[in-house]
This record gives structure tokens, sequence and C-alpha cells, in this order.
């Protein structure tokens, strides 16, 4: 189990620097991203000409679009406990600025255990970067705090899905949230999802019973086939940990530092 | 936007997506119509026609089932395609368009040359075709050749308001016939085009079922070794994009039509044995740009988007999306051949049938294998010694992929670009710098005899552009008195497309000084095609080297390649200029050009 859990370490860090894949990105940078040049050209070529009483063409280019994403709707088997979990987004807005909401949370035994709801201004910052500003909402056992919000959301190089997000509330309670996933295309439609999340916090929460640093982190392995893009069944298996005085605490509660889930649930988006 | 309000795509079933129904095409029944050209028989398969110089045209709707599924689509004269319409030169032409549809339309008449009100772009040229009314287009006709015509409102073309033109010269063909086919190729899709273009914003790689996997990977591993199989993935990830990014989207979703006949459908034209044939090839797509080749027979190019060329032999030729190309055909073996058509993601193909006597049928050959975007097409000249005129002789088939390419040891910054010989250093714009754009190529590629992605060493003897001569040169000999020089933009992951990283809603018109000669310049930072079509004027393709190359209306700019053509801003008006793929377009890479 010693093994298993400094292998989870292991690859959370390995998952948590992109830094090789940064430092591509730099390389790169010339290609894709980067400032524009001092002499950089106009793209004004209308010598003052506008649109005049035309209406011009009738075109999709500015939106809004919306997507709603269950990335994970499942139900979960752990040595401690049974019971349900959820990961969903959905956007709604143009090409730069969307409205964002993101919530996850589960049930345990059938009570909800913890979630929360995010709702962010999401703004596109790079060809792959958006930049999110909002708020939290804490639900479930632990105290319902609210928090604000702020992050960043995209995709990094080597097409990791990732979204880092601070967060503060009243009484100078930080928080960090990391979590980034990748899709692993076995064939075109059996597909292998990584996931990481690490949770840390600024200072420790009895009543949450967190401690301060690094919190905990959980790593899924679900296994999906997308009967059709939007609507996948998926088996998986996911490791929670608990580090430093948050695994004391939940050892204090006779909780359980350490848990193997196995999952099955669905991916679905409209 | 206006809503078909289709149902929802039912769970594909992908051979028929890919093949289609025996059956399929239009319930009312094609058009058995034959000009009165003396075939041999009221053959199969034929387009109805409409010839002369007073023609009436009604867009309605009409029940389709391409995949065993009925769908509504909209159709001009109840017919996919459209009537052929035959007009002439020098006359006048009379197209009176009646709207039957429960919202506004527009018909749109491809590459011809005519004054601004009668072009048919909703907000530019006119208000468009209200529900119920009729409108009534009468221009001069003063060109031959083959042409096309479509609606330019929402996603019509996309749902089956298309159809094809001829245009019979006042004299004789330069090229004369014994008997010609009309063939049409297009896309169609079960889809609400408004719902696909959502799903494209939602996840751009949607409709891409041939992306690189885990198995390839370790069947690379096998054949190459770790090192090379990591390599030529490397580039690739790090920058988030996709070796396999062909076409937005492929046969998950299409179903390829000839003439509107699915390949299970089977489109048929006849011949006699030793006749030759023109074959007037027109890609009325919304989507697909195809590669055409008719197994067993040479093609010799004479046209290239209505005008004529110098005559080329070829095996095969690519044509992008709204282009056309007149080939001859001297079929001497009484026997059958397939027209065989494959999507450039080498996902679907249609086909139909070259024969002798109705109902025959040749071998179809099985699709070319699909290949991943190479260096040329993500970094242009840099990507490879391809700058140069002359080059396409090289081999590069080993370089599919990035293997041996250390990008890490590059400094772009540091490289002087003017000290390069044969390179052509770009200038981007300063809105080139933002979410929508995913990439610059600083050193494109400027020689035009590269077949593309796909074609390129397949042993066949493909056209390129740098093949095409138009008869007689140019129309205006004078030296292009200034540049505009665009870049085509996009992000792939946000599906943004644009011209300079501006959205056309975002953007300004482009003025083109009446009576001027302009040179345009259009640099492609992007890994796809983009068939930019300018309305109204021709668009004069040169050489590398500035001389004049051949006259279009439709110029497909490859990967990382850059193109000039000149243009002769003789007709004053708005006009629209964009690119072709119907998706891209309404996602933005499209322009007002103001002649005044």
């Amino acid at each position: 189990m010693k093994r298993i859990r400094k292998r989870l370490v292991a690859t959370a860090l390995l998952l948590a620097s992109t830094s090789p894949a940064w430092a591509q990105e730099m390389i790169m940078g010339p290609m894709q991203g980067g400032k524009a040049p001092a002499d950089a050209r106009s793209p004004d070529y209308s010598d003052g000409v506008d649109y005049g009483d035309m209406t011009g063409m009738d075109m999709n280019d500015s939106g809004p679009y919306r997507m709603l994403l269950l990335d994970q709707l499942e139900a979960v088997h752990g040595r401690s406990a049974n019971g349900q979990s959820w990961e969903a987004q959905g956007w709604y807005g143009g090409d730069i600025d969307r409205l964002w909401v993101r919530t996850e949370g589960e049930r345990s035994s059938g009570r909800l255990e913890e979630a929360d709801v995010e709702a962010l201004w999401s703004h596109a910052v790079s060809t792959y970067w958006n930049t999110q500003l909002g708020a939290r909402q804490d639900f479930g056992t632990g105290p319902n705090r609210t928090w604000a919000a702020v992050g960043i959301q995209g995709l990094a190089p080597y097409w990791f899905e990732t979204e880092a997000t601070f967060y503060a509330a009243a009484g100078g309670r930080t928080a960090a949230r990391l979590r980034a996933e990748y899709d692993l295309l076995i064939t075109q439609r059996l597909i292998l999802q990584p996931e990481l999340e690490v949770n840390a916090y600024g200072k420790a929460d009895r009543r949450q019973g967190t401690g301060s640093g690094l919190s905990d982190a959980s790593f899924g392995l679900r296994l999906r086939y997308e009967i059709r893009r939007e609507f996948a069944p998926y088996i998986g298996i996911r490791f929670i940990d608990r580090f430093g005085r948050s695994a004391d605490m939940a050892r204090a509660e006779g909780q359980p530092v350490f848990d193997r889930q196995v999952v099955a649930g669905i991916r679905a988006w409209f | 936007m206006h809503s078909s309000g289709f149902p929802e795509l039912p769970s594909p079933s992908r051979r028929r997506f890919v093949t289609g129904l025996a059956m399929g095409g239009v319930a009312a029944g094609l058009g058995l119509l034959v000009p009165g050209k003396g075939w041999a028989s009221p053959s199969q398969g034929q387009l109805s026609v409409l010839k002369g110089t007073d023609l009436s045209l009604e867009i309605g709707t009409s029940t389709v089932n391409y995949t065993g599924a009925s769908r509504i689509a909209t159709t001009i004269n109840g017919g996919i395609p459209g009537p052929l319409l035959r007009l002439k030169e020098g006359t006048t032409a009379t197209l009176r368009v009646t709207n039957r549809l429960p919202t506004s339309t527009s018909i749109h008449w491809h590459g011809i040359i005519l004054p601004s009100d009668q072009d048919g772009v909703p907000g530019f040229s006119y208000k468009g075709i209200e529900a119920g009314e009729t409108f009534v287009y009468r221009f001069p006709v003063r060109q031959s050749g083959t042409y096309w015509y479509h609606s330019h409102t929402g996603f019509q073309e996309q749902t089956g308001v298309y159809g094809p033109m001829v245009i019979d010269p006042a004299g004789p063909e330069r090229y004369p016939s014994d008997r010609e086919h009309v063939i049409m190729l297009s896309d169609w899709t079960d889809m609400d085009p408004e719902r696909l273009f959502l799903r494209l914003k939602q996840q751009s790689d949607y409709f891409n079922y041939g992306k690189p996997t885990a198995v390839d990977f370790f069947r690379d591993v096998r054949s190459k070794g770790l090192g090379e199989a990591l390599s030529m993935r490397r580039m690739w990830n790090s920058m988030r994009m996709n070796p396999t990014d062909f076409s937005d989207v492929g046969a998950a979703a299409y179903t390829y039509l000839m003439n509107g006949y699915s390949p299970s459908g089977n489109w048929n034209g006849l011949f006699r044995p030793g006749e030759k044939l023109r074959l007037r090839f027109i890609n009325g797509s919304s989507s697909t740009i195809f590669d055409v080749r008719i197994p067993g027979l040479k093609m010799t190019v004479i046209s290239a988007d209505g005008q004529d060329v110098e005559p080329v032999p070829v095996d095969e030729f690519r044509i992008s999306v709204a282009e056309t190309y007149d080939v001859l055909i001297e079929p001497t073996e009484d026997r059958a051949y397939s027209v065989f058509a494959q999507s450039i993601d080498r996902a679907g193909y249609t086909r139909g049938t070259l024969s002798p006597r109705p109902g025959m049928e040749a071998d179809v050959p099985a699709m070319d294998p699909r290949q991943w975007l190479d260096m040329r097409d993500m970094m242009g000249a840099m990507g490879g010694d391809t700058s140069g005129p002359g080059m396409a002789g090289m081999d590069h088939g080993s370089m599919a992929g990035m293997e041996g390419m250390d990008m890490s040891g590059m400094d772009h910054g540091a490289m002087d670009h003017g000290s390069m010989a044969g390179m052509v250093s770009v200038r981007h714009a300063k809105t080139e710098y933002s979410p929508a754009v995913d990439m610059h190529v600083d050193m494109p590629r400027t020689n035009l005899d590269d077949p593309g992605i796909g074609l390129r060493d397949n042993g066949r003897r493909v056209l390129t552009y740098a093949d095409l001569h138009t008869v007689g040169g140019s129309m205006d000999e004078r030296e292009p008195g200034r540049e505009i020089e665009l870049h085509l933009t996009g992000n792939m992951e946000r599906f943004i497309w644009s011209f300079d990283g501006v959205k056309f809603s975002d953007a300004k018109p482009v003025h083109f000084r009446k009576g001027e000669r302009v040179r345009v310049v259009l640099v492609n930072d992007s890994m796809m095609n983009h068939p930019i079509h300018l309305h109204g004027m021709w668009s004069e393709l040169e050489t590398p080297e500035g001389a004049f190359q051949v006259r279009k209306h439709t110029i497909n700019v490859q990967p990382a390649q850059r193109v000039t053509y000149a243009v002769t801003a003789d007709n004053p008006g708005r006009w629209a200029y964009h690119c072709h793929l119907l998706y891209h377009m309404e996602a933005g890479m499209f322009r007002e050009v103001v002649v005044s």
C-alpha cells in the first residue's frame, strides 16, 4: 500500500509539473502565441470606407454558443462506503467571454458529503488559456463556505486539460485546487482518461477536517467508450490520499486516509 | 440564423454514412431530362436542364433519404443538386428565383462577373429573398465555362441549395467533345448544420475519427523504434495540434454525393467507346475537398473555374470547395469506369460510373491511406526545401511526421530571414497575436507545384496549380500598383476562423480603389486548406516570381503557403470575400471588399 501511495504522489508531481511542456512552449513561442512585433502591420485596409447602409452578412461568428458537460456521473464503491459522485461544467457565451459554471461533489451512504458550485467569468487570454474569475459555494457536511475564485483554465502542451484555481474566503482563508486530465485514445472510441486533482489550504480548518498545506489528492483512471461523442459509459478506479494534518484529522475521526474506489458511470454532454 | 429544425443525428451506422443507401436521393425523383445533344438514350441520372435566357427557379423543401433516415432538405426545383442552368455567352440572362421556404433565402452565381446588385449576397447585394417573394436577376453573360450557383444564406448550401451552371461560348468550344457530363460533387449530412456548427464550437475534433491512437503508437514503435515514434508526435502534441486535421467535418456526418447520388446510388453517365467526353467537375460541397480520378483513364484538364487552360494530362486532381475543373477523356474500351472522388481526410468517398450501357459497374478503388500533415504543412519553407520551383520531385515521403527534426535547436528569432535565398518572409498583422490564432508561419512556402497532403508522391500524375496556364494569359497586363496582405488565421481548438485574427463581425471592409490593379497576398497561418473566393472579379494567380499563372474565382491556399494574385478592381460595389468552407465562413473567415 505504501508503494502505491508513493507512486500516486510521484504521478501527481509528474502531472502537476508540466515544466518540460512549458519549456517546449517557450521554444515554440515564435510559431504559437507571443506578442506582436513592433513592425507588425495593421489589418485595416478600409481607407475609411465603412459598411454603409447595408447590414452585412448574417453570420454565426459571434455566438452565443453553449455546452453542458457531465464529465463524471458515477457510482462509487470504496472500502469505507458506497456512494455517488459527480463532476460537471457548462459554459455559455462567445469565443472570448463566457459564463462558466462547474460543480463537483459526492454523496456517501445516502448523505451529501461534500460539494461545491462555482460560477465564473471565463475570458480567453491566449490561444489555449482562459482566465476565470468568480465565486465558489461549498455544500455538504462541512462548513458551507463561500469563496472568491480566480484561476486559469485551458489546454496545456501535450493536450492536458488543466484548471488551476485559487480561492479566498472570509477569515483569511485561502485554498488552491489543481485539476488535470488527459484523453488517451486507445482507439477512436475507447478512451482512457487519467485525472488528477490536488487540494491545498492556507490554514487548517478543523470543521472541514483539513490541515494547512497540501491536503488531499485524488487520481482517477476512467476507461470510457464513446458510443457517440456525446455519450460514453465508463468504468474506472480512483485513489484518494490525504496528507499531513489532514491525514491526522481523518485518522482521529476514524476515516480512511487512503481510499481506493471502483467507479462506474457515464460521461455525457449537450 | 434560420433553423431548419432537423431532428437529432441518429446513432451512426458508419457504413451507411460512408456509402449511403442504394436508393437515396430526392424522393420526388431526380429529373431525367436530356439536353438536346443527341444522347444515346434517355440515360439514368442526368441532371434536369434549364436552357435559355429566361429561367425560373423555386427554392422549397423536399424529403430526402441518403442514410436510411428521412430528412427535410432545402432544394431548388425539388432536386439535389438543383437543375443544370445552361446559359449562353453574349446573351442577357433573366433568372427568376421564387422562395417557397418559410424563411429568407438567396442565390449567388458563383464565379460570374456581374453587377454587384445581381450577385445574390444578402446584406451586401440586396436584402435577400423573403418568404413567398420572387427576385428577378438580370445580367449580361460575358463569359463561358463551368460554374455553379448556391444559397448565400445561413447554412442552406449544406442542406441542398446548390446547382450547376454551364455557359456555352458565343463561338465554338476551344476543346470540342462528342458528349459531356456535368459531375457535381457535394456533401450531405443528416445533422442540422446549425447543430453541426455548434458541435464544432464545443469540440472541434468532433468529426475526426482518424486521430492518432495508442494502437498507432505501438505500431510505430514496432516499425520505427521508440525514439522515432515519440519524436514524430512530440511537436504535434506540444503544440496541441492534430496531424490528421484535414476536414472539420468528415464521413462521421457526411454522405458524399455525385450529382445527388450516394456511392451506393452510383450515378451513371453514358458514353460510346471512341467518343471524346468532356466532364465538367464542380465541387459544390460545404466542407469537403475531393481528390478525383478515373482508374484506367487519363484525364486532360482543359478548364479551371470556367476559364480555358492549356491542356494538362493528369491521372488525378484535387478539387477544393467551390472550384470547377473540366477534363477530356477518351475511353476506347467497351467497359465501365469508376469516377472516384475521395475526401481529403480519406474518411469517405463518392463515386459514379461511366459506362457504354446503363447499370454497369466497375471496380471501386480502395481509399488511399491517411497521411499525417508534414513539416511543410506546419512550417512552410522551413519545413523542407520546397520553396524553390522544381522541387516537387523531391522525396519527402520519409518526412511524414516530425522525425529527425529537433525543434529545440531552432531559434526563429535569431535567423536572418532576408539572407535565406528563395524564402519569403511575411508581415503578420498585429491582431494575429490573440486567442483567435493558434500559429504563425514566418517563412511560408511559395511553390505552387505541390499537389498537397495525401497526394504527394503517390505514383500518379496529380494536377497542381503550377500546371495551370490560362489560354491567352492575363486580362490586364498592368503591374499591380500596391499589395494587400491578408493572413488566413484560425484557432483549430476553439474553432475560430478569421483573416488576420479578426473575425468578420469585428472587421472593417477591405477597400479596392476603382480601376486599380491590386495584388492580394495571402499567407496561410494555419494547417488547413482554405479555398478563398472573391466575388465579382477574377483572381489572377501569380507564380512565386510574380508572373501570371492562372485565372480563377476560388484559390485554394495550402497550409503554411503564401500565394499572390492580382485583381483588376473594375467592378464597383460591395463584394463578399471569404473562405468557401462553409463552417469557416460562418465562424468569421469573411471580409467585405468594397470597390469604389
